[in-house]
């Protein structure tokens, strides 16, 4: 059976157990007459026996999956000719590749050599007889759970504690899948960053001024070692980012401010829907405005007063970028302005401020914090945003401060080394890694801090 | 004060303070409007923002609901579809059929003669047209030997003139479209044989290098097969979480982690997720590339705080007399949330979910990460077929050269954009319909 089709089966097994549960538990006690011998209801006897036989089988079956793959191709790597078997690792990697593609027919069997024919036969065989075993031992388990359960069936079992434990073993299982989300991120990250730092040593990676991650093809090929000097991808990625925070701050922070204190409530109960689109737009279609408006009319507008504007300027993804962020900024904004107490207000409109005066004196320092804890989470969004920078600002990484030229950023970079298909471990793959780990760790300090400062401010006032 | 050596002020009359507190005043007044203005100002540039971002797009794209199409007489040649008369479908498959769209311009125009002229007359057509005439063949092979008048896709360029994307005369300068090719065009649309219609293939096609056969079902069953197992998987899982930490976690250190740390995988950027599919999904158990299995998990990863923020916001505008009540009936805790705190959250929840799939649905580049981004013709019908998705539609067709691609991108974001219409408009209205003020 497909994996599919098992846990189809599998819950329809896990319904049959829950209806013998039920039916033993009533007739343990005789029938439905008797039923307040029993110490849960029927229900929950049910429920218990279903449980015990799905919980074991499906965790036979997610390990079996999870590992099927890799034993099988370590059983036929090991009977691979013995000419195969001693290439070293990458190469061997290269051939189960191979052995892979006859397997998935992606590449016409007949074109591939005879060794890799016969692996892949192997490796065939071998599937068919672990789906057999897999459907076998997943049924057995399954079926001996249910008859455990049923032969423990009493008037004593306490079944709706056994099952209400279960079930919050559960519910904490499922809490604990953002920290195992987290954990992967970092052990992912960092396992094949340190792989990258082994061959390119970190202080080149972080304070080196070139960047051209082109690796030989060829061993002997001139001017292609790369060059994984990271500081032009972090200026870059500074500049645009700043341009971002530019538009963002003034037009989110005033239109926060007007929406909060001037607005009639009726505006403000369409403006801030409409303000709020922004940030539901996709950020692909921000790109693909910025590549194909935002850019060329920067373009000719720079040409109209003699300035030499690229079309992959800078400032054109830092200008859309800034857009997008406008709603982050202005509704953190918002809520921050409207924490402060009307107390606060009042105070100053009676030592005679007018309303901008006391916004300004009184209002704005104290949601200050606030505020800044919103733009510096809006500064770790420009930073790890990604769609609109690969539209629509360049590849060529140069070091400039100039907004008129073409730029690159980290995230930018990530993408152009890892779309394609390339082996896992060269140092190019590995860089983008390395250059994972750079944005997670900045974003996650900028998030900490942005957190931690928003999170005092608020209970200043609560 | 003032007696020692000091200047003497002389007092200020009260018209001197007066004029002095007026003009202050004026001062005062007039950066109170300026500081207003600028409030409305940022507002309405904000506002203007949204306007022509949407009316960009729209310009842009509504024509690609528009599709030139030829009429032509096309004459089902038995001699050239089955000239062996076996009807079989191998055969049938095979057969020429741009021949058969040859044959029937050439009857169109029946004076060119000449290898240049005739490929020219057919390069009016899409090659997407053979494929239709095969299409219709195989469906009915009782066509063969048949006449029928059919419409067939024009070519991208015929497309663009008709649409006036590009002009007459820039066409010969870029080698689009010859003198000949125009008076040609001139003629079929004097005889109503050619004009923009309904523009069906955009709805029906998968992928393709020619922009006036590409279509978004491919991208679009993608999104959803990717959405789909998303769906299932995070809300379960962002529920069971939302309910632990909302209602039976102890408050300790342990679960303090727990939500900081949710609390930060909402702002991790999006990109670090595809990383993590990549590394993880991909490189360590195997899974196969580009498929929507993957991309699902990643995904899952990236909605599950939204998820579970919203879930626990909903849970926690239960008022607790609720919880209070059925304890005191004698329901056990787990009994009290499944029977009466979850139904009376499950309106916020559901949602805080929609938002959270919309998100899901627009979301590039972890898809990008995990190989997504590969040509696929094919419409996909499974969790494990290669497919992208529609935001990585949007993003390869944007990267194409041709021009015939802008607009089909600008319809791609039009489709994306309406589905995200529904979702939020569904929300509002779920919000509104069900939200309990306690």
């Amino acid at each position: 059976m497909t994996p599919a089709a098992l846990l189809v089966a599998l819950v329809a097994l896990s319904f049959v157990a829950y209806l013998t549960g039920r039916a033993r538990s009533l007739a343990v006690v005789g029938g439905s007459r008797r039923i307040h011998d029993l110490h849960s209801l029927p229900a929950h006897y049910g429920m218990l026996t279903a449980l015990s036989c799905a919980l074991p089988a499906l965790a036979v079956l997610g390990l079996w999956l999870a590992f099927q793959d890799s034993i099988i191709a370590g059983l036929v790597a090991a009977q691979l000719p013995e000419r195969l078997r001693n290439l070293p690792p990458e190469l061997l990697g290269l051939v189960m590749n191979d052995v892979r593609n006859v397997v998935a027919g992606s590449v016409p069997a007949e074109s591939a050599e005879p060794e890799i024919r016969a692996a892949a036969a192997e490796y065939v065989r071998l599937q068919g007889i672990g789906r057999a075993m897999l459907t076998a031992i997943v049924l057995a388990v399954g079926i001996a759970g249910l008859l455990v359960a049923r032969s423990r069936i009493s008037p004593q079992l306490r079944a709706r504690n056994a099952v209400e434990r279960i079930v919050q073993g559960l519910l904490i299982a499922c809490s604990l899948v953002a920290v195992l989300t987290t954990i992967g991120i970092i052990l992912s990250v960092l396992f094949e960053a340190m792989r990258f730092f082994a061959r390119v040593p970190w202080y080149e990676f972080l304070f080196g001024l070139t960047w051209s991650p082109q690796t030989a093809i060829r061993a002997d090929q001139v001017g292609a070692s790369g060059a994984f000097g990271a500081v032009p991808l972090f200026v870059g990625t500074g500049l645009i980012a700043a341009i971002a925070m530019l538009v963002a701050v003034p037009v989110g922070l005033f239109s926060a401010i007007y929406l909060a204190e001037y607005a009639h409530p009726r505006f403000r109960a369409w403006a801030k829907p409409v303000l709020e689109v922004l940030a539901g737009v996709p950020t692909v279609v921000y790109g693909f405005f910025a590549a194909i408006t935002v850019g060329p009319f920067l373009r000719t507008w720079g040409e109209a007063i003699g300035l030499d504007v690229s079309s992959e300027s800078a400032l054109a993804a830092g200008l859309v970028m800034g857009v997008m962020i406008i709603p982050f900024v202005s509704s953190l904004a918002d809520d921050m302005i409207t924490a402060v107490p009307q107390s606060l207000r009042d105070g100053a409109y009676a030592l005679g401020a007018t309303k901008s005066e006391a916004i300004r004196q009184v209002v704005l320092p104290a949601a200050l914090p606030g505020i800044v804890g919103g733009t510096l989470l809006a500064i770790s969004r420009a930073i790890g945003e990604t769609m609109i920078v690969v539209m629509a600002a360049g590849l060529a990484a140069n070091l400039t401060l100039n907004p008129f030229e073409a730029v690159t950023t980290v995230t930018v970079q990530i993408v152009t080394l890892l779309v394609g298909d390339q082996e896992f471990d060269s140092p190019k793959t590995l860089a983008a890694f390395a250059l994972g780990l750079v944005l997670f760790v900045t974003t996650l300090a900028l998030n900490v801090l942005a957190l931690h400062i928003v999170r005092k401010y608020r209970e200043q006032y609560e | 004060m003032s007696e020692e050596g000091k200047p003497v002020r002389r007092p200020r009359t009260p018209r001197e303070t007066q004029e002095l507190v007026e003009r202050s005043l004026r001062r005062r007044y007039g950066a109170e409007r300026r500081f207003r203005a600028y409030g409305l100002c940022a507002v309405i540039l904000g506002i203007a923002f949204v306007a022509f971002l949407f009316a960009t797009i729209l310009a842009q794209g509504v024509s690609v609901f528009r599709q030139a199409y030829v009429q032509l007489d096309v004459f089902y040649d038995p001699e050239v579809i089955d000239p062996s008369g076996t009807r079989r479908e191998d055969d049938l498959r095979l057969a020429d059929y741009e021949a058969l769209v040859r044959t029937a311009l050439r009857a169109e125009f029946p004076g060119i003669e000449g290898r240049r002229d005739v490929r020219q007359l057919t390069r009016l057509v899409s090659s997407g047209a053979a494929h239709e005439l095969q299409r219709r063949v195989l469906a009915n092979p009782g066509l063969v030997g048949q006449r029928e008048r059919v419409w067939l896709l024009a070519s991208a360029d015929v497309d663009l003139l008709l649409k006036g994307e590009i002009a007459r005369d820039e066409i010969g300068e870029e080698g689009r479209l010859s003198e000949e090719q125009l008076a040609w065009i001139d003629t079929l649309r004097e005889r109503g044989r050619l004009e923009l219609r309904f523009n069906r293939t955009f709805f029906v096609n998968g992928d393709s290098r020619e922009p006036e056969q590409a279509g978004v079902r491919g991208a679009v069953m993608g999104s959803f097969f990717t959405l789909l197992l998303t769906l299932i998987l995070s809300f379960p899982i962002g529920v069971a979480a939302a309910v632990y930490l909302e209602e039976f976690a102890p408050r300790n250190r342990w679960t303090d982690l727990i939500e900081v740390n949710i609390n930060n995988l909402a702002a991790v950027p999006s990109i670090v997720f595809g990383l993590l599919g990549l590394a993880v999904f991909i490189g360590f158990f195997g899974l196969p590339r580009s498929a929507p299995l993957v991309g699902a998990l990643v995904l899952t990863l990236l909605t599950l705080p939204t998820i579970i923020i919203a879930a626990r916001a909903a849970l926690k505008a239960v008022p607790p007399s609720i919880r209070d009540a059925a304890l005191a009936m004698g329901a056990s805790p787990i009994q009290t949330v499944v029977h009466h705190v979850l139904p009376l959250a499950m309106p916020g929840i559901l949602t805080g979910t929609i938002i959270g799939m919309a998100r899901a649905l627009g979301e590039t580049a972890p898809l990008l990460m995990i190989g997504m981004v590969a040509f696929i013709v094919d419409v996909p019908s499974g969790f494990t077929d290669p497919a992208t998705a529609l935001p990585v539609q949007i993003f390869l067709w944007s990267d194409s050269p041709e021009r015939g691609f802008v607009e089909r991108t600008s319809g791609a974001i039009i489709v994306l954009l309406a589905f995200l219409i529904v979702m939020n408009t569904a929300a509002v209205l779920l919000r509104r319909r069900f939200e309990r003020r306690w």
